[in-house]
């Protein structure tokens, strides 16, 4: 059940015991985040079905469509951000023409997956808790169980699917973006022209690199649902607690990617 | 049809429902009344399985909805619909698909059939003419009467009302009570309402029961409730200005 009785703590006696408290309801918490994925997992079997595929399509929509624009601008950026800070570096060296690996490497490996997540949390996963908690302090939560229809399969599963096929995407276009940025910065400001830039870029990056990327945002998109919409399904209080729901989830969201991210790192790079 | 049996709820430190014992007939309209926080909604939520008791027993029909969990809990809560204080209707969803929910997610009915089920279930609630109307384009008693009907779309045998009339006016209220009465004639469902609202207590309670800091303190017919020797109810009935026939009635000394 996702309708959760209120709970009612004794206050913690000292330091310790708030500390322990602390511990405790935070991995109770994680444990009942990982139940709901794995129930939103096992209702991946219904995403084409004829009554999930209209929800399906929309959050496909509001996840990819409408992040589009705030992706461009910031991967295009960084791209130029990172060729322009490289580029004046490798100038000293006579090296410039090597921002295109540079940008390329950056881009792939760290910069697409975590600055598309980065932006799908504070932008598509704090609208999933604040809607999520909305419904539940209006008790459409509720209704939904006395009506026996799965809140997971009805509302997680939808954005689970949109989030695991939209991230991936969505990082490989920021991504290429960013490169087409770097090339821009390279042959406007660095003297690197187009095709030394492009032919530097894809002659020593890796395919490993693009593929790695890819599984951390497909990662980084399956954290994002199940955070934010836990952090939906336990808000109380009110429009205070859709607050404070909204703005936890980005915040767990952003520290989960940083620490997922080195791991994937560390273990694909020894 | 629902029974207590010494149901206990303790929230924190604070007991909510203390050895809280009664019957719901089949095919009565039982009306629980009681002051703000005095555990109406609590006992409401027990009947559904939202909350769990303590201590004690909850019957539905012969099974046992207090323990049961999985399978046999959607099949009990099959046996239900519930209109909630705020309708709890989806937001984003028009009132035809809010009412079509669980027809298209539990069944698998035909959408002309769904289309029929939700015609004929909106004219029973008096609405005709909003299908394609969002919730936050409806009155509060239009609201109301939309949770009305996604209640008791899938033929439920039991419904269970939670202040069907707090927040709306008396016109309205009236109009409310009236469809509460009509679903139980014509539907002949078992009712179950939570209201602090005493003039719609006695007019469409078979039965009413106070509820009193988590006791019940009385359970009786309308006419005998009205009647009650027991202090708390008569304040209870003072307050709401209900005399012993059951007429509303202002003192000298209000009127002052």
């Amino acid at each position: 059940m996702i309708t959760r009785e209120p709970e009612f703590l004794p206050p913690p006696i000292n330091m310790r015991g708030r500390l322990g408290r602390a511990v405790l309801l935070n991995c109770r918490n994680a444990g009942r985040a990982l139940l709901i994925l794995l129930e939103a997992m096992t209702s991946l079997r219904f995403v084409l079905s004829k009554r999930s595929r209209p929800v399906v399509l929309q959050q496909l929509y509001v996840t990819g469509i409408k992040s589009l624009g705030v992706i461009s601008v910031v991967a295009m950026f960084t791209g130029m951000i990172l060729a322009l800070q490289m580029g004046l570096e490798l100038r000293k060296y006579g090296q410039e023409v090597n921002i295109g690996l540079a940008v390329m490497v950056s881009m792939l490996r760290e910069m697409g997956p975590f600055m598309t997540a980065l932006i799908l949390a504070a932008s598509v996963g704090s609208a999933m808790a604040a809607e999520l908690g909305t419904m539940t302090v209006s008790e459409e939560i509720a209704a939904l169980e006395v009506m026996s229809i799965s809140p997971v399969r009805f509302l997680v599963m939808p954005r689970l699917a949109a989030m695991m096929i939209m991230t991936p995407l969505l990082t490989f276009y920021a991504c290429m973006l960013g490169v087409v940025g770097g090339a821009i910065v390279g042959a406007t400001q660095l003297g690197v022209s187009v095709p030394a830039y492009l032919d530097n870029a894809t002659r020593w990056a890796e395919n490993k690199d693009l593929y790695v990327g890819l599984l951390k945002s497909f990662v980084f998109g399956i954290m994002i649902t199940t955070i934010c919409c836990y952090q939906g399904f336990a808000t109380t209080e009110g429009a205070v607690g859709v607050g404070r729901a909204t703005r936890r989830s980005v915040v767990v969201s952003f520290l989960s990617i940083l620490v997922v991210g080195y791991i994937i790192t560390r273990l694909f790079y020894q | 049809m629902i029974r207590f049996e010494h149901v206990s709820k303790y929230f924190g430190e604070r007991k909510v429902l203390d050895a809280v014992n009664f019957k719901v007939e089949r095919g009565e309209t039982f009306v629980i009344v009681g002051f703000s926080g005095a555990g109406k909604s609590v006992t409401l939520k027990h009947m559904i399985r939202l909350l769990t008791p303590d201590t004690g027993k909850i019957y539905v029909g012969n099974d046992l909805i207090s323990t049961s969990t999985g399978a046999d809990l959607v099949r009990l809560r099959e046996k239900f619909g519930l209109l909630f204080q705020g309708a709890a209707l989806l937001e984003w969803m028009s009132v035809f698909d809010n009412v079509a929910l669980p027809l298209r997610e539990k069944t698998n009915m035909s959408d002309a059939e769904i289309e029929k089920r939700v015609e004929e279930k909106l004219r029973q609630v008096n609405l005709t003419g909003v299908h394609d109307a969002m919730p936050s384009e409806l009155s509060g008693g239009m609201r109301k009467r939309v949770g009305l009907a996604r209640a008791i779309v899938m033929n439920p045998e039991i419904i269970l009302y939670d202040e069907p009339t707090s927040g709306l006016d008396p016109v309205t209220s009236r109009a409310i009570d009236q469809l509460i009465d009509r679903m139980r004639l014509e539907l002949k469902v078992t009712s179950v309402v939570v209201t602090h609202d005493l003039f719609s207590a006695l007019a469409i309670g078979t039965r009413i029961a106070m509820i009193y800091d988590g006791r019940i303190l009385e359970i009786s017919r309308p006419t005998d409730f009205i009647r009650s020797q027991n202090e708390i109810v008569k304040r209870f009935l003072d307050a709401q200005y209900i005399t012993k026939k059951g007429a509303w009635e202002r003192t000298d000394h209000e009127t002052q």
